[in-house]
């Protein structure tokens, strides 16, 4: 087993594809597939770029349950304005409400166009008939709030397969196994217009320059963290896709895009230590796509619930229904399990192991559960599968909750920073639109395919004005040097070993504990390992290439995290930030965003009001036309 | 640039994310074309099962599985790492189970909604 195989693919480093596109869409996931059949509905020549397979790639390859922040379906009883407002508010103010507004009012939209091309989104064989999340009209079924129905519980397993045929159908160039290396820009100047970008097949090490009179930027976030150490530690069962290490964050920097939100992170509370902690929505829990189920003791005692503001509540009905005066739920404002559970615990209350008790359930509960959320939700269509094969029964089996604690210290997860957007969800760069999580705020699946399908449509319409963009071959041939400087060597680092070095001078020095000091240390020690390892990184073939390029670009969203954390001069819990030298919390003349961004090669901090947005109806209706 | 042959070694100590059963498999490579990652490679022998390369990137999505045109007869498995292997308990009598164990219950064969 264990010998030499040949690499199965023909390599051809440095071999040079080209092709032009009026809409040149980076990334497939939803975000990226949803702006490109956007661009291909007005008749315009679309090239979509993708580091994997569109059929599963992104972040809602493996499935999605919820429909979420979707008020402007017929069944909702908030406005897309009450919802933005609530939504700005919960957030403190610390929220771009741009990607907020627009999927508020055109998310359910998005969804219909979805059901068009073949997915599946209401309860069309009744099996849910008169069960209280169920709305007899439509047949949507809804979640966490029955009452005012704002989030909708989909079959969503089949979203990528529908928008990648829909891709084909309307004839949109796919470049799979294409990792985007770099943005080219007017005359290869930094801050200047977009007008296509690098890539390098990940199969072949085959080199692409893309020219676009637009382009549209649809990357993940840096969901492989700067903080944590290894691949295994990284994804597993429990967590993250290895390939979203941040590429579009790298490339935006690079071309002098401007960021936001960059210094936020927080502790990773949920889902456990990462790829060691349990199977996400594979084991016992009363969350998210197990929300809201019971949960039992050793001995079958049940673990009480309060409510929103902490109130203790007795039926299941209340799980679902805010109490009068308390507002919608959505996730972050929402009944759960006690909060002393654990003293309660070791008072002797409850006897562990606890249990999730799916049979205790109502029938239309028990069923959606296991049933509908399980199954469509990301990486839990094997849990259904597997766990039913091997006889667990959700009418009789009592599921273990396991213990996924919270994860080492130091380990952090990124908190929705990305690009700065105005109305058009335009970037600071000429030519340069970006959506779904390379916004800021971008959001979740609903999210993405919303703001996807807005930017594509926007793009497409500045393609429509625009002259045909000239490329600069001296900035493609540094671009080139760059990325094939890893194959040329044959010693030095490799990319496990680079990353973990990364992840650790973060935890050292950029991480929970954060002071001037530290953070100054932390961004020496980065620029020397960029002099020093960084620059011997080598690959054997082109997949090692690709993860080698993704960890340099991990280490540009490292010191892009420690500029932003060192601009911002004060703590704020909104944004999971505290600085041990400004412990003061959320002062007034901090409450604005930082933005940062490259000029000439150097870090430029800049400002924005909180709310730089305006008038959230108003704005969008200027713009949406 | 450097020379055109290129070797690798599969990755045998990481635990594979799936398994594959070389009697029915007919190595289509379907597994191969919808991974996410990329953590397989197309076995050199055709008709055989892919060899996984990777096995450290599998996050676990389940593309692989979901698409193989032969998964009900078997061809490929998702196997959780042990660690990762869940319990249940029997409501009414108190019995445990796991994913994994010698002589399971028999399967519960109603489909998903």
């Amino acid at each position: 087993m264990s010998k030499l195989i040949e690499w199965p693919y023909p390599i051809g480093y440095g071999e040079e594809t080209e092709d032009s596109a009026d809409v040149l869409v980076l990334g497939a996931g939803l975000a990226g597939c949803f702006a490109a059949i956007s661009a291909a509905r007005k008749g315009l020549k679309v090239v979509l770029v993708d580091k994997s397979c569109t059929i599963h790639s992104g972040a809602a390859g493996a499935g999605i349950d919820h429909w979420m922040n979707c008020p402007a379906n017929p069944a909702s009883k908030v406005t897309p304005e009450e919802y933005a407002q609530t939504a700005i508010e919960r957030s403190g103010g610390f929220r771009n409400a741009i990607p907020t507004y627009i999927t508020a009012r055109e998310n359910y939209e998005a969804l219909l166009e979805l059901e068009k091309m073949g997915m599946k989104v209401r309860d069309t064989e009744d099996e849910f008939k008169g069960a209280d999340f169920r709305d007899e009209k439509t047949k949507l079924l809804f979640a966490y709030d029955y009452e005012n129905r704002i989030c909708i519980r989909i079959w969503g397993t089949g979203m990528k397969r529908s928008l990648y045929k829909e891709c084909q159908r309307l004839g949109v160039k796919l470049y799979e196994r294409t990792m985007v290396t770099s943005l080219l820009t007017e005359r290869g100047r930094q801050g200047a217009r977009v007008v296509g970008a690098t890539g390098v097949n990940t199969r072949t090490g085959e080199f692409y320059i893309f020219k676009g009179k637009a382009s549209v930027l649809c990357l993940s976030s840096p969901e492989r963290l700067p903080w944590i150490f290894s691949e295994e530690q990284q994804v597993g069962p429990s967590s993250r896709r290895v390939l979203n290490a941040g590429d579009g964050h790298a490339a935006a920097w690079r071309a002098g895009a401007e960021l936001m939100r960059m210094e936020c992170s927080g502790r990773i509370l949920w889902g456990g230590p990462v790829g060691i902690g349990s199977i996400i929505f594979g084991s016992g829990s009363n969350f998210a796509s197990w929300y809201p189920c019971s949960i039992v003791d050793a001995n079958g005692k049940e673990i009480p619930w309060v409510d929103a503001d902490g109130k203790p509540i007795s039926t299941i009905s209340e799980r679902t229904h805010p109490a009068p005066g308390q507002g919608f739920f959505n996730l972050g404002q929402l009944p759960g399990l006690v909060p002393d559970l654990a003293e309660r615990i070791k008072k002797g209350e409850f006897t562990p192991p606890l249990y999730a008790d799916l049979p205790g359930m109502p029938e239309h509960e028990r069923r959606v559960i296991f049933g509908l959320m399980v199954g469509q939700e990301g990486k839990t269509w094997p849990v259904y599968d597997t766990y039913t094969k091997a006889g667990f029964d959700p009418d009789k089996d009592l599921l273990q909750v396991y213990d996924s604690g919270s994860a080492p210290i130091g380990w952090r997860v990124m908190g929705g920073g990305g690009l700065t957007s105005d109305w058009d969800l335009k970037t600071s760069l000429d030519g340069l639109y970006a959506a779904g999580q390379q916004v800021s705020g971008g959001g979740n699946a609903a999210g993405a395919c919303t703001t996807g399908r807005y930017a594509g449509k926007r793009a497409a319409e500045y393609a429509m004005k625009v002259a045909n963009p000239v490329i600069s071959r001296e900035q493609v041939d540094r671009e080139k040097a760059r990325v094939y400087a890893p194959i040329e060597r044959n010693n030095g680092i490799r990319f496990k070993e680079l990353a973990r070095g990364i992840a650790k001078v973060m935890q050292d020095y950029c991480s929970d504990t954060k002071n001037e000091e530290l953070m100054n240390i932390g961004l020496k020690a980065l620029s020397e390992i960029r002099e020093a390892e960084a620059s011997t990184i080598y690959a054997t073939n082109p997949h090692e290439l690709m993860r080698s390029l993704e960890v340099l670009h991990i280490l540009t969203v490292a010191e892009i995290i420690i500029h932003a954390s060192l601009a911002r001069r004060a703590s704020n819990r909104w944004l999971s930030f505290e600085r041990l030298d400004y412990p003061e919390d959320d002062p007034p003349e901090w409450r604005k965003w930082i933005t940062i961004k490259l000029e000439d090669e150097r870090v430029k901090v800049g400002e924005l009001p909180l709310d730089y947005y305006g008038s959230l109806k108003e704005n969008y209706e200027i713009h949406s036309k | 640039m450097v020379e055109s042959k290129v070797y690798v070694v599969p990755d045998l100590m990481t635990p594979s994310p799936v398994v594959f059963d070389a009697d029915v498999c007919n190595g289509c490579n379907t597994c191969v074309e919808v991974c996410m990652a990329d953590v397989f490679i197309p076995n050199p022998e055709k008709g055989k099962p892919p060899i996984i390369l990777h096995p450290d990137e599998c996050f676990y999505g389940g593309a692989c599985v979901k698409e193989c045109p032969l998964h009900d007869e078997g061809a490929i498995t998702l196997v959780w790492p042990l660690m990762q292997r869940v319990r249940w308990k029997r409501k009414e009598t108190g019995q445990h189970f796991r994913i994994g164990m010698l002589n399971p219950p028999p399967p519960n064969t109603r489909p998903p909604v």
